[in-house]
């Protein structure tokens, strides 16, 4: 019993100050999730990792682990809480796969495939964010934008440069990229920063490589993001030695 | 002109990126807005990213990041403010100023526009000029502001009496009623030394004033034991929930037991540094709150070597910008820190992890009074008022549909229908308990107690006669939640924003009993699922109102079947304007009339 | 839709579906077309009333309808409408009705302007070329909605297309009874 819990039944160890989404990617568990990342801090916001611990709501990636917690995750209940916070993501922005170069490697649709999201189900808010095509080498539609702060905590943690933050409040909150003319060519950044790769959604997207992988050899469509979520991570924790 | 102006401020906040907040709105009243190369003046000079400074500027209300015009005029626009006709004295401001609410005179003259409630329920109509509190609004001052702004006489011109604040309170107990000179709290607290202090908070079972009630003497001893620097007191004086008033009194009449309670929190948990974090909308309160702090140092009540005793205890002022969010701990930490208010990841708690990552200790305006008050007369005093549960009194801001607006010293244990009674309401048809966050008694359920274990509140007491439209009230609400949510987590902000589409698709005849039951999935979705307590409260009033009020609904549900949330006839406006036609086929009815004609289609076998 | 069938001697009466395409491209239709062979054992469970395959001009009672497209114009309102009040159970079929799809990418431009430069000031119009303002013709909404966003819809079946098996793996599910599911690989919203 001592350092192990139990999700959804099955016994998961953990090492002290463990999250229980940290201890349950560890073991190959998979718990939805869209703004957490393994190399970076959680942030607690997009909700999609809702457990249920001893009976409460919380989230997987902010709660440390604890010996003897009895996790819910794949219960119907779950799923359907989390396919609802999935349906206001995709009618808070402008979520049209078929033209999104994103469309197959996407974080975002492909947790909605997981839960089975058959509908935006609500209705659209159709913002209307300008683009930013100024940089050489990447564009930036904010329309997609699930207010995640990957990109924010990537250029602040790994690249040092601070390229992007929120602003705004509430259903206005938005991206916004460290300039005065608000332009990403007038920032420092660089198609070679690991903000430039972070973005789990089509906001940040690379010039010219635009639907350059066939449908079929995308991220997504050969395994679910269940599956390539935690052999992602397991790769990355081999190549770590 | 403008650059010297930033510079000069940014010294004067010894260029701390922590004081973000104060430099934004100190930068904003010198030069009328934060010009986008004022924000990267001001991120140069406190040597931080832009896109931090901008993200700030961007979060408060109170902040514009455009051109909102030499006169800003913002109506306060809580339900009680409507029920005293706000909406009609806008709409005739804006006539007379020949401008649409939200937007800004072509002239850039004057802007006029809506805001959270600004806590001058009891004195309403009430709105914020250039953010200077204007109350009681008749139409003949609205018809004279017009003329003022048209004649550019500058704000602190207009009749003084028209910024006139009145305390309003109605029943004095304990605490309102005290009988302390300044300092006099302060040195009974010395005389018992922290530990005896803190055996007298702990005795009083004096709990939290803001609503959530916890228990004052285990938030001060956590903070006291916990690791730190340096340790902190904050007075939240970020009073937002809509209907209450309180702290407003206690801070403009009260203010030495305040600072008297904050110099004692400080004396018990080790600190001596506190703030105060005013909301913007008392902005008015501002000089003669510093003024007085002044004063007690002079006096040897604040500062260095308190009392001649040896304890060094000093206080500063924030001035919050709009954003009920602060309210909330942790977030008010992140805007003292010059960051958007967005709570954090709990735990770790301010009471370990606070201001600055230091052990923090935020109480209520009410809590530190009454912790005063304990440290002169005792815990086993304070016990013995209220009930068991909730001891001693609690303040009720009480507005609506009363003979007697005004603040409500009660004990706890006090009921509902005993303090209508004390107000003078008649022919009540329902009162909110907690503002926009909390439940709605109705008739039958007046006989329920104020208290922690019953009706727990912070003490905004908002009372509806028969006469009021309660779905009126539930759409207020929902309109402020989405306004007010700080936008962090995709429940809340998603959530409140669809909520208040659904309100208002009611409120133009477009519902049907489909889009009750979506705001009673959203009301499940929220609950558990957001960050923090204003997305687990924002749908309470309206789901309570909903289920006790349902004709009020009822009457608004068109359809038995679905309705576009869109007038269909309006989305074909362009193309009519545009084609210049007006021909039968160039209009559309909403799903029902259209079923009711029927179609050719139907008749077929 | 079992419980409709009338006993084990009877042969079961056939299911009436209508599809119509309303701002779509007609790709969810030829993409239903792309069940292939097995157009025939569903062709034993249904019968089509209006759709393109039958050319039936308008939708009669029906068990099933499937609607592609959005909504962009007043005649999709009203296509929908008669698809509603007819059909017991409605299905957005593919992207455009699920969401509104490519054509409602053009929401974040204001409709007005949209037909002055198509019709009037765009390159290669004859001059004095004007917006048509014929009467037989639907006028367009100032925006494009979902389907869902101007009737009730019962059941959704995303893709751009969603693929032939999809479909028939959707409508074979609907027929008997049970509550479409769609795994990995069949649903998609691309």
């Amino acid at each position: 019993m001592t350092n192990s819990f139990l999700l959804d039944g099955e016994e998961v160890p953990f090492t002290p100050g463990q999250t229980v989404m940290q201890a349950a990617s560890a073991a190959g568990k998979y718990i939805p999730h869209l703004c957490w990342h393994p190399d970076f801090a959680a942030h607690g916001s997009c909700k999609l990792c809702t457990v249920k611990i001893g009976g409460r709501f919380a989230t997987a990636c902010t709660t440390r682990a604890a010996a003897g917690q009895e996790v819910e995750n794949g219960t119907e209940e779950l799923i359907a809480k989390r396919r609802t916070l999935l349906q206001l993501l995709f009618v808070e922005g402008n979520h049209f796969c078929p033209s999104c170069e994103k469309s197959g490697n996407c974080v975002l649709q492909a947790t909605a495939y997981e839960m089975g999201m058959l509908s935006p189900h609500f209705d659209h808010f159709y913002p209307d964010r300008a683009v930013d095509a100024s940089h050489p080498d990447v564009l930036l539609d904010f329309n997609r934008c699930i207010m995640c702060e990957l990109c924010v905590r990537a250029s602040r943690d790994v690249d040092g440069k601070n390229v992007f933050a929120l602003s705004g409040r509430g259903a206005k909150s938005h991206l916004i990229v460290n300039s005065e003319s608000g332009r990403l060519a007038d920032t420092d950044f660089a198609a070679t920063d690991r903000a430039a790769e972070v973005c789990p959604v089509g906001v940040i997207l690379r010039k010219r490589v635009g639907f350059a992988v066939p449908i079929g050899q995308r991220d997504y469509d050969a395994k679910p993001i269940s599956q390539k979520a935690v052999e992602k991570l397991a790769d990355s924790e081999k190549e770590a030695g | 002109m403008a650059a010297m102006n930033i510079e000069s401020i940014l010294d004067r906040h010894s260029r701390e990126a922590h004081r973000l907040v104060q430099i934004l709105r100190e930068t904003q009243d010198a030069l009328g807005w934060l010009a986008p190369e004022s924000l990267t003046a001001i991120a140069e000079g406190l040597d931080i990213p832009r896109a931090q400074v901008e993200s700030t500027a961007g979060f408060y209300s109170f902040f514009h990041t455009r051109p909102l015009g030499d006169y800003r005029i913002l109506f306060s626009d809580n339900i009680t403010d409507r029920m005293l006709g706000n909406q009609d004295l806008m709409r005739t401001l804006c006539e007379k100023l020949w401008l649409e609410p939200g937007r800004v005179a072509e002239d850039g003259l004057v802007s006029v526009d809506a805001t959270s409630c600004t806590g001058m329920c009891d004195q309403g109509p009430a709105l914020l000029a250039n953010y200077r509190t204007i109350t009681r609004l008749t139409p003949a001052r609205i018809d004279e502001m017009a003329h003022l702004i048209r004649r550019r006489v500058q704000v602190g011109d207009w009749p003084p009496e028209w910024f006139h604040v009145e305390d309003n309170i109605r029943r004095r107990d304990v605490l309102l009623d005290h009988g302390l000179a300044p300092g006099e709290a302060l040195a009974a607290a010395l005389d018992r030394g922290p530990t005896g202090l803190l055996g007298e908070i702990e005795r009083s079972a004096l709990r939290g004033r803001g609503g959530a009630g916890f228990g004052s003497d285990i938030k001060w001893r956590s903070c006291r034991d916990a690791w730190g620097d340096a340790h902190y007191v904050i007075c939240n004086a970020d009073e937002g929930e809509p209907g209450t008033f309180k702290d407003r009194v206690l801070l403009s009449s009260y203010f030495d037991m305040v600072v008297d309670g904050m110099c004692i929190a400080g004396f018990a948990i080790g600190a001596s540094k506190g703030f105060i974090y005013l909301r913007g909308e008392y902005r008015y309160l501002l000089d003669r709150l510093e003024t007085r702090l002044a004063q007690r140092r002079e006096a040897g009540l604040l500062g260095r070597n308190i009392l001649g005793r040896g304890f060094t205890f000093d206080i500063e002022i924030h001035l919050g910008a709009g954003a009920y969010i602060c309210g909330e701990e942790s977030a008010l930490i992140e805007s003292l820190e010059g960051k958007p208010g967005k709570p954090r990841i709990r735990p770790p708690f301010p009471v370990t992890h606070g201001y600055l990552g230091q052990p923090t200790t935020v109480n209520n305006v009410e809590t530190l009074a009454l912790a005063a008050l304990i440290a002169v007369k005792g815990g086993e005093w304070f016990r013995a008022i209220g009930t068991p549960a909730s001891t001693g009194t609690k303040l009720l801001s009480v507005s609506g549909d009363v003979a007697r607006p005004g603040i409500y010293e009660f004990p706890f244990g006090v009921t509902v229908a005993e303090v209508l009674e004390a107000a003078g309401a008649t022919d009540t048809q329902a009162v909110t308990t907690a503002g926009a966050a909390g439940s709605c008694l109705a008739a039958n359920e007046f006989g329920r107690r104020i208290a922690f274990e019953d009706v727990p509140t912070g003490g905004s007491i908002m009372v509806f006669d028969q006469s009021r439209d309660m779905f009126e009230a539930a759409r207020n609400f929902a309109h402020f939640f989405a306004h007010e949510s700080c936008g962090f987590c995709t429940p809340c902000r998603v959530g409140t924003a669809v909520n208040a589409r659904l309100m208002d698709k009611l409120a133009l005849d477009r519902g049907s009993p489909y889009d009750l039951d979506e705001m009673e999935k959203m009301h499940h979705l929220m609950q558990g699922a957001s960050h923090c307590g204003l997305g687990n409260t924002a749908t309470i009033a309206l789901r309570d109102i909903l289920a006790k009020f349902r004709p009020a609904f009822d009457r608004r549900l068109h359809s038995p079947d679905y309705e576009p949330g869109f007038d269909l006839d309006a989305a074909l406006s362009q193309a009519r304007r545009m084609t210049g036609r007006d021909d039968a086929g160039a209009h559309l009815t909403d799903n029902l009339s259209a079923h009711a004609g029927g179609h050719p289609s139907e008749a077929k076998p | 839709m079992s419980s409709e069938t009338q006993g084990a001697d009877v042969k079961p009466r056939k299911l009436k579906v209508a599809t119509v395409s309303l701002a779509g491209c007609f790709g969810c239709h030829m993409s239903f077309l792309d069940i292939d062979e097995r157009i025939l054992p569903l062709l034993e469970l249904v019968e089509f009333d209006r759709s393109p395959i039958t050319d039936i001009k308008h939708c009669g009672p029906c068990d099933i309808g499937l609607i592609e497209g959005g909504v962009c114009n007043a005649e999709n309102v009203h296509v929908l409408r008669e698809f509603r009040a007819n059909c017991k159970v409605l299905i957005a079929l593919g992207a455009c009705a699920v969401n509104g799809g490519l054509p409602a990418q053009r929401n974040h431009l204001e409709l007005a302007d949209i037909l002055q430069q198509v019709y009037r000031t765009g390159h290669g119009l004859a001059d004095g070329s004007q917006i048509p303002s014929d009467p037989e013709l639907p006028l367009p909404l100032n925006q494009v909605h979902a389907v869902h966003e101007v009737v009730r819809i019962d059941y959704f079946l995303p893709g751009c297309p969603p693929s032939g098996d999809a479909i028939w793996a959707f409508l074979t599910q609907l027929i008997e009874g049970k509550e479409p599911t769609l795994g990995h690989g069949l649903l998609h919203y691309d």
